[in-house]
């Protein structure tokens, strides 16, 4: 296959490729965005595949049967699992990378050190780091994410942490200058594996300080990385579409990184070497605060006089699996004329849209999901707030205390309702260990237990009321 | 294989790819964060491209398993991703059923 041939195919992959995101802008259309992304992919494949210096097929063939037959298991897992399968890949993604420029630095070394030039040395080092920083740090966001046993799921925090990390990727980052600027030293093949297992440790270490809360913007600073990884690869194999692709991988990850940290009123670094949650201990035993509980009697009773609900979902109706009662809810609740709305805040839940996502799945129309800006003003004007499994985003603390470690993130506005109603499995702190305002206003009562259970109990009581 | 790689015109390419990344996506509907998250997990499967080369092209074997594990781990992206995203794609619906109407 000739020159152009190959090069006018990833052109026009490329292009597809930037289709396949424009298209994301809609429900509507998004699934055309999926076809685009297919084609593209099936390009690059086949036409990659089809040069002449590929001799070797074996092994291709295998690796490629391998990878779908693991791909389409993965592409299966409950939607509440999306998000650690969405870590998982950037482990796969950062792993590709890291491998790749691995095999060339030591292929190209064994040729001839001229074929080791600065610019292909610098990219070779980035791309290392960056990917297998991104696999063990995707790793462990991932284990955190599936809550394996071994993993801790509160942040772990140690004296010098940040000096320790910042350090380490300082060594392998002059370790990567010292082999750039000496590629044909002898010793130079001996440290480069010290780059691998400097970015290696670090990836865990980066992710050993950060909590649930913050993973979702965690989530996409790992996507980033995992695209970025993918752009050095372009630039050490000469391929323009590896950079092209990546770079448009990479800007997803850094805007859906951006969102989350306005949605959090926070900076990067904070969230990366912020350590929160960990600090301040819930200060049990301060001053007496009581909650007003109300029975799912009174719940749906007040529920069904309502004109407007706002529901507030959490990141605990993924937990308690309450999405489909809480669709029953909804459908009672429209039944009698109540006009329901769902208000998602960019955070809820472990990943960029994952409340979204877990609601059109228990097949509640996507035109009943609305925004915390648009939602916001209609806040005083509805008449229940129901918040499932929902926490920090709906904490007033984070308007009027400025100790709080919210203080300053912007929130869904639950306390303008007239009413309240919060459902909560127990009287502890949510995830980030803080106390919630909300529970003990005025406005608020309390519905204590499993999200399922207390949503279930709701419809009943009203699909009884209708006899 | 001394050829010389025009460095700068790749940096231009990653540059404005970048920018056209930056202006595409954020016309993202935040609804479909979640999907717009598989589906570049499904492209960031484009170091398939890396993997081939590595994998297929007459290097010893120890250079070659590498590239075959760097294609297994860009493979699984590339499906998982790719059918993940339909999968959720699949299910955000309009409300089909005509509903009481009473807005307030």
């Amino acid at each position: 296959m000739s020159h152009a041939v190959v090069q006018l195919s990833y052109l026009v992959a490329t292009v597809l490729f930037i289709f396949a995101l424009h298209w994301m802008n809609a429900p509507v259309t998004a699934r055309k965005g999926v076809f685009a992304g297919v084609a593209a992919m099936a390009i690059a494949i086949l036409v990659t595949w089809a040069q002449p210096e590929i001799v070797h097929h074996g092994w291709i063939v295998v690796a490629i049967v391998a990878g779908v037959a693991v791909g389409i298991p993965l592409s299966l897992v409950p939607l509440t699992a999306v998000p650690q399968r969405t870590a998982l890949s950037h482990a796969f993604g950062g792993l590709a990378a890291g491998l790749v420029g691995t095999a060339k630095y030591y292929l190209w070394f064994s040729e001839g050190p001229e074929h080791l030039t600065t610019f292909r040395m610098v990219a070779i080092i980035i791309e290392i780091i960056l990917g297998y920083l991104t696999f063990t740090g995707s790793l462990m966001a991932a284990g955190k994410l599936q809550e394996v046993k071994w993993i801790p799921q509160r942040p772990v925090t140690y004296p010098l942490q940040n000096f320790t990390n910042v350090g380490m990727l300082a060594l392998a980052a002059v370790v990567g200058v010292a082999l750039t600027l000496n590629p044909t030293a002898t010793w130079a093949p001996m440290l480069f594996p010290l780059v691998i297992v400097l970015a290696l440790v670090f990836g865990v270490l980066l992710i050993i300080p950060i909590g649930g809360a913050d993973m979702p913007t965690v989530i996409a600073i790992l996507n980033a990385y995992a695209g970025l990884a993918a752009v050095a690869m372009g630039f050490v194999l000469d391929n323009k579409l590896l950079i092209t692709a990546g770079a448009l991988d990479g800007a997803s990850g850094l805007i859906l990184a951006i969102i989350m940290c306005k949605a959090m009123n926070r900076s990067f670094v904070n969230v990366l070497f912020g350590a929160f949650g960990q600090t301040q201990p819930a200060k049990a035993g301060g001053e007496e605060k009581t909650y007003k509980s109300e029975t799912v009697e009174g719940g749906a009773q007040v529920l069904e006089q309502a004109n407007l609900v706002v529901i507030v979902p959490g990141y605990g109706m993924a937990v308690a699996q309450a999405q489909h009662k809480v669709r029953e809810l909804y459908d009672q609740l429209r039944k009698r004329g109540v006009t329901v709305k769902f208000a998602i805040h960019p955070v809820a839940g472990r990943m960029p849209g994952h409340m979204n996502v877990l609601l059109a799945e228990a097949d509640i129309p996507y035109t009943d999901l609305v925004e915390m800006d648009e939602i916001n003003p209609e806040m005083p004007q509805c008449d229940v707030a129901l918040v499932v499994g929902a926490n920090d985003v709906v904490n007033p603390a984070a308007r009027n205390d400025k100790s709080s470690p919210i203080f300053g993130m912007p929130i869904i506005d639950a306390d303008k309702a007239r009413t309240v109603f919060a459902i909560k499995r127990s009287k502890n702190p949510g995830f980030a260990g803080i106390d919630n305002e909300l529970y003990f206003a005025e406005r608020t009562w309390m519905l204590f237990g499993d999200a399922k259970n207390v949503v279930g109990e709701l419809v009943k009581q009203l699909s009884g009321s209708t006899h | 294989m001394t050829e010389s790689i025009d460095y700068w015109s790749l940096l231009y390419v990653f540059v404005l790819a970048a920018f056209i990344g930056l202006g595409v996506i954020r016309r993202v509907s935040r609804l479909l964060h979640t999907p717009l998250m598989s589906i570049t997990n499904a492209i960031s499967g484009i170091a398939v491209i890396g993997s081939i080369i590595v994998t297929g092209g007459d290097y010893p074997s120890g250079i070659r398993i590498m590239g075959a594990i760097a294609l297994f781990a860009s493979m699984t992206n590339i499906v998982s991703g790719f059918l993940i995203t339909d999968r959720m794609l699949k299910m955000f619906k309009t409300d089909r059923t005509p509903k009481p109407d009473n807005k307030s």
